[in-house]
């Protein structure tokens, strides 16, 4: 494989700062409901001991609140150790839509800032390819952030995997068109440079801004 | 003292709210910059406590949006950055000089609406 890897670690280091920062938001956000919901509790005895009568409903609704909050951050860790995982190995056999989701829910927060809504189509069959987990995601989000960017205003980005003679395509749709939004070229260096690692190509909609990303069965020679 | 709490989490700023409600402050709360821009309109907050990320508009485009209508009303803004070295490199705007870091003392809050409103 031959690369610039001065960009590959600048991007991927971009890459992994930029998630691990929305996810630390995230479950900041969590800890301040529950800091909140407890010190609720913490009021109500207080009051209580005043003479205020405590409400048994109340106390269980607040106690399911910190429960609900706790699942979530349940679900950020684990989105965060897969993650975190897929710097593991190098190249290894990925099952491609759980990645696609996991980049699709670390990206929930981008898209929830721009009003965009994701979509993920699975493939009906599962599809493995061998090839660099991190680098692909890498690849997927600079390739979802461009979709986002052109959504236009309906602001709906799809995803979808299908599996195609000798490989897999991703293929990100969404609601607006190339024309809506002109910004800096793409792909650009560091995405040509991730697409020559990963042996993709991609292929843009002259019309739609479609973006089809094909990947190799394997990259593993 | 009335003061409008805007975060899009709901469980965070209804329960804010309650809590300053039983410290005898008026708070009332929204989950968006559109809804908060709704809400100032016709109720006359002396100080508004925002969250800094939040979809659509930020904690920084909707105080300039508030600004040109109410220009009197303070500000107080809530992030999840780290530290306050994190939040300042985030946001080099000048005026979100007043902050607290998520997860917030109720306390640290009361000071804090003290301190903007006595300045």
């Amino acid at each position: 494989m031959h690369a610039n890897w001065e960009i590959i670690g600048r991007e991927g280091f971009t890459f992994y700062g930029k998630m691990s920062a929305s996810i630390s938001h995230e479950i900041k956000n969590v800890l301040a409901i529950i800091n909140e919901n407890a010190g609720l509790l913490s009021d109500f005895t207080i009051m209580a001991a005043r003479g205020v009568p405590i409400e048994p409903e109340r106390i269980k609704t607040i106690s399911s609140k910190i429960a609900e909050q706790v699942r979530r951050a349940d679900l950020i860790c684990k989105n965060m150790n897969q993650f975190a995982h897929s710097v593991d190995d190098h190249i290894k056999a990925t099952a491609l839509d759980e990645l696609i989701a996991v980049v699709i829910k670390l990206s929930l927060r981008f898209a929830a800032n721009r009003g965009v809504h994701l979509e993920h189509q699975a493939s009906a069959t599962p599809l493995s390819i061998t090839t660099s987990p991190f680098l692909l995601q890498n690849l997927v989000w600079l390739c979802l952030d461009k979709a986002m960017d052109l959504a236009g205003e309906k602001k709906n980005v799809s995803i979808i995997t299908k599996d195609v003679e000798n490989g897999v395509i991703i293929e990100f749709k969404h609601s607006g068109t190339l024309r809506e939004k002109s910004g800096s070229s793409f792909p650009g260096e560091k995405e040509n440079t991730l697409i020559r690692l990963l042996e993709a190509t991609m292929e843009i909609n002259d019309q739609t801004g479609e973006i089809v990303l094909r990947l190799p069965v394997s990259i593993d020679k | 003292m009335k003061i409008l709490l805007v975060d899009d989490e709901q469980e965070l700023v209804s329960t804010l709210a309650e809590r300053l409600s039983i410290r005898g402050i008026d708070a009332d709360w929204v989950t968006s910059g559109e809804e908060a821009m709704e809400k100032i309109q016709t109720t006359p907050y002396d100080l508004a406590v925002l969250d800094m990320k939040m979809p659509r508009m930020s904690g920084l485009e909707l105080r300039k949006k508030i600004q040109e209508i109410k220009p009197h009303m303070r500000y107080i803004f809530m992030t999840g950055h780290g530290s306050a070295k994190d939040f300042y490199s985030a946001s080099s705007e000048e005026g979100a000089d007043c902050y607290l870091v998520k997860p917030v003392h109720i306390n640290t809050l009361i000071t804090k609406i003290t301190e903007v409103l006595a300045q």
